[in-house]
């Protein structure tokens, strides 16, 4: 009993970084109606900067909330630079896009650092003892990072004029306009945005999986699966997707399907969301009206 | 000749349009448009479907491309981004409402007021006094509305922006008589009220004429016909055509 709890919470802890990822995720997708394959890759590059800034003898916490400024920019450029011009492009050439950055990131991040596993320190401390005998201060200390995040992401859209002004602009983007948002500045606010929330998800699953260029693959896939699971159209139910699918994967991986075969629950729930509800757990069904 | 910002004298030119040219790709609409809208007055675009009212209205809002001259107070806005003008203070209720379905009707209201920095409260109370159904709503997703309450948020999202011109496209539409005799009657208050300057294009010309001061008849794309309200009413063509006795 109490090895399945354990496994529930330090799928919980995963679970967070998918949930993050996620949420990134449907941060873009509510605004373009696609899903950014590249994602993943931006975050895994983005922890490579934070590594490379650590090691250039930054501490910590300066490294991180400097990658976070990096991010952010990185994020942002590309929406300017790249997807811009594309915004009346056909959908395949986005997906063209998308599949492109995530190699050019993966790619430019193995030419820069090379492909070996390299450690990722963790700000709460080496393994260590357990906390409660359930979970690892890193366990502990990632899963309240990234609570922090999805709170203050939650109020900053809920609260803020700024962030009414983004959902607006992703909901609706012709009467954005006619109220003064500028719409074209929001859509790179939220690629901003999401890459930095990726970021943080880099950060905190590096220690635990090692840093390398296919780092954010699978993390992506079980965040992609959270986001199709609680409904790619409710960030709310794709956090929760997110956590779900992190406790899935842990208890599938102990007591099922084996450490193995894990990352097959993924592309499970995946088809079986598309099959039996396709609008997820807490989406909406939407009905176009032509 | 240019009045500074704002301070277009009662009465005086708010908007100028002339040799107004506009369309779709290759599908010229609006062929050399003149029109004005007075300071404080309300001037109605008159016409059946397809005569090219809605694609005016875009115009002004830098919706699509256009040649010729668009003047508000003065300051020549043509080329400008949509949101540019709208910071201007130019108002534009769109065909189909443009409501923001999945928001609440407060979100609704606060996003009318974005280009403003002040705090929203008072207006917010202001539009509730004029459309009282809409105080009910409050906390109810936009999309939930009835036609006739969304058409009302529509207006009191365009109204929160304290709009120097307001551009409404159709209110009419699609909309049972009773609400819209409902919904010209809290015209009727918000003009007396507020003083704002208003573009109304519709359909219903009997409607449109009994609040405008102002009229211009579009016929595919050209003005054929223009005057002071009263005098529109009373022309024997249009009572025929547009009127309908």
């Amino acid at each position: 009993m109490d090895g399945l709890l354990h496994q529930v919470f330090s799928g919980l802890a995963t679970g967070g970084i998918y949930a993050s990822v996620a949420l990134a995720l449907v941060m873009i997708y509510q605004a373009t109606h696609h899903i950014n394959f590249a994602q993943g890759e931006m975050a895994m590059f983005s922890t490579y900067i934070a590594l490379a800034l650590i090691n250039a003898g930054l501490p910590y916490w300066v490294a991180f909330a400097a990658t976070l400024v990096f991010s952010f920019a990185m994020g942002a450029i590309i929406q300017r630079v790249l997807l811009q011009p594309l915004a009346n492009a056909p959908v395949l050439a986005l997906v063209g896009v998308f599949i492109g950055m995530m190699l050019i990131f993966n790619n430019t991040a193995g030419w820069i650092f090379s492909y070996t596993l390299k450690p990722f320190p963790s700000p709460f401390g080496e393994g260590g003892p357990m906390v409660g005998g359930m979970l690892s201060p890193h366990e502990l200390g990632s899963t309240c990072v990234t609570l922090g995040v999805l709170l203050s992401v939650w109020a900053f859209f809920r609260f803020t004029r700024l962030g009414l002004a983004m959902r607006a602009a992703a909901y609706n983007p012709v009467s954005s306009q006619l109220v003064g948002i500028p719409v074209a500045r929001m859509l790179a606010l939220g690629w901003g945005l999401a890459a930095a929330i990726g970021a943080i998800a880099g950060m905190m699953v590096a220690p635990v999986v090692f840093l390398d260029p296919n780092m954010m693959a699978g993390v992506l896939l079980y965040a992609f699966a959270g986001a199709l699971l609680g409904g790619i159209t409710n960030p709310l139910g794709a956090v929760i997707g997110g956590f779900l699918v992190g406790v899935i994967e842990n208890i599938g991986g102990a007591y099922i399907v084996g450490t193995g075969l894990k990352l097959s629950l993924a592309l499970v729930i995946i088809v079986a969301v598309l099959v039996l509800k396709p609008s997820g757990l807490f989406g909406k069904t939407l009905a176009s009206r032509v | 000749m240019s009045t500074p910002e704002g301070a277009a004298a009662p009465g005086g030119v708010l908007l100028d349009v002339r040799g107004l040219h506009a369309g779709y790709g290759e599908i010229k609409v609006l062929h050399g448009l003149d029109f004005m809208v007075s300071a404080g007055g309300v001037t109605t675009l008159l016409g059946a479907n397809g005569a090219g009212k809605t694609t005016t209205l875009r115009a002004i809002s830098g919706m699509i491309r256009t040649s010729g001259d668009i003047v508000l107070a003065g300051a020549p806005i043509g080329g400008k981004a949509t949101e540019a003008i709208a910071a201007l203070g130019v108002a534009h209720v769109p065909d189909g409402r443009g409501t923001f379905m999945e928001l609440t009707v407060e979100e609704n209201l606060r996003l009318g007021a974005y280009t403003r920095r002040d705090n929203p409260a008072a207006d917010m109370e202001k539009m509730f006094t004029y459309f009282p159904k809409l105080r009910q709503r409050f906390r109810q997703q936009a999309g939930t509305l009835s036609g006739g309450e969304q058409q009302m948020l529509a207006i009191a999202r365009a109204l929160m922006l304290r709009p120097r011109l307001l551009l409404l496209d159709e209110p009419s539409f699609g909309l049972a008589p009773l609400i819209v005799r409902e919904i010209f009657e809290i015209m009727r208050t918000v003009i007396a009220q507020e003083g704002t300057s208003i573009l109304v294009v519709e359909q219903n010309a009997a409607l449109a004429l009994a609040i405008a001061d102002r009229a211009y008849l579009l016929e595919t794309g050209r003005i054929v016909m223009s005057g002071p309200a009263t005098e529109i009413r009373k022309d024997e063509a249009v009572r025929r055509s547009y009127l309908g006795y």
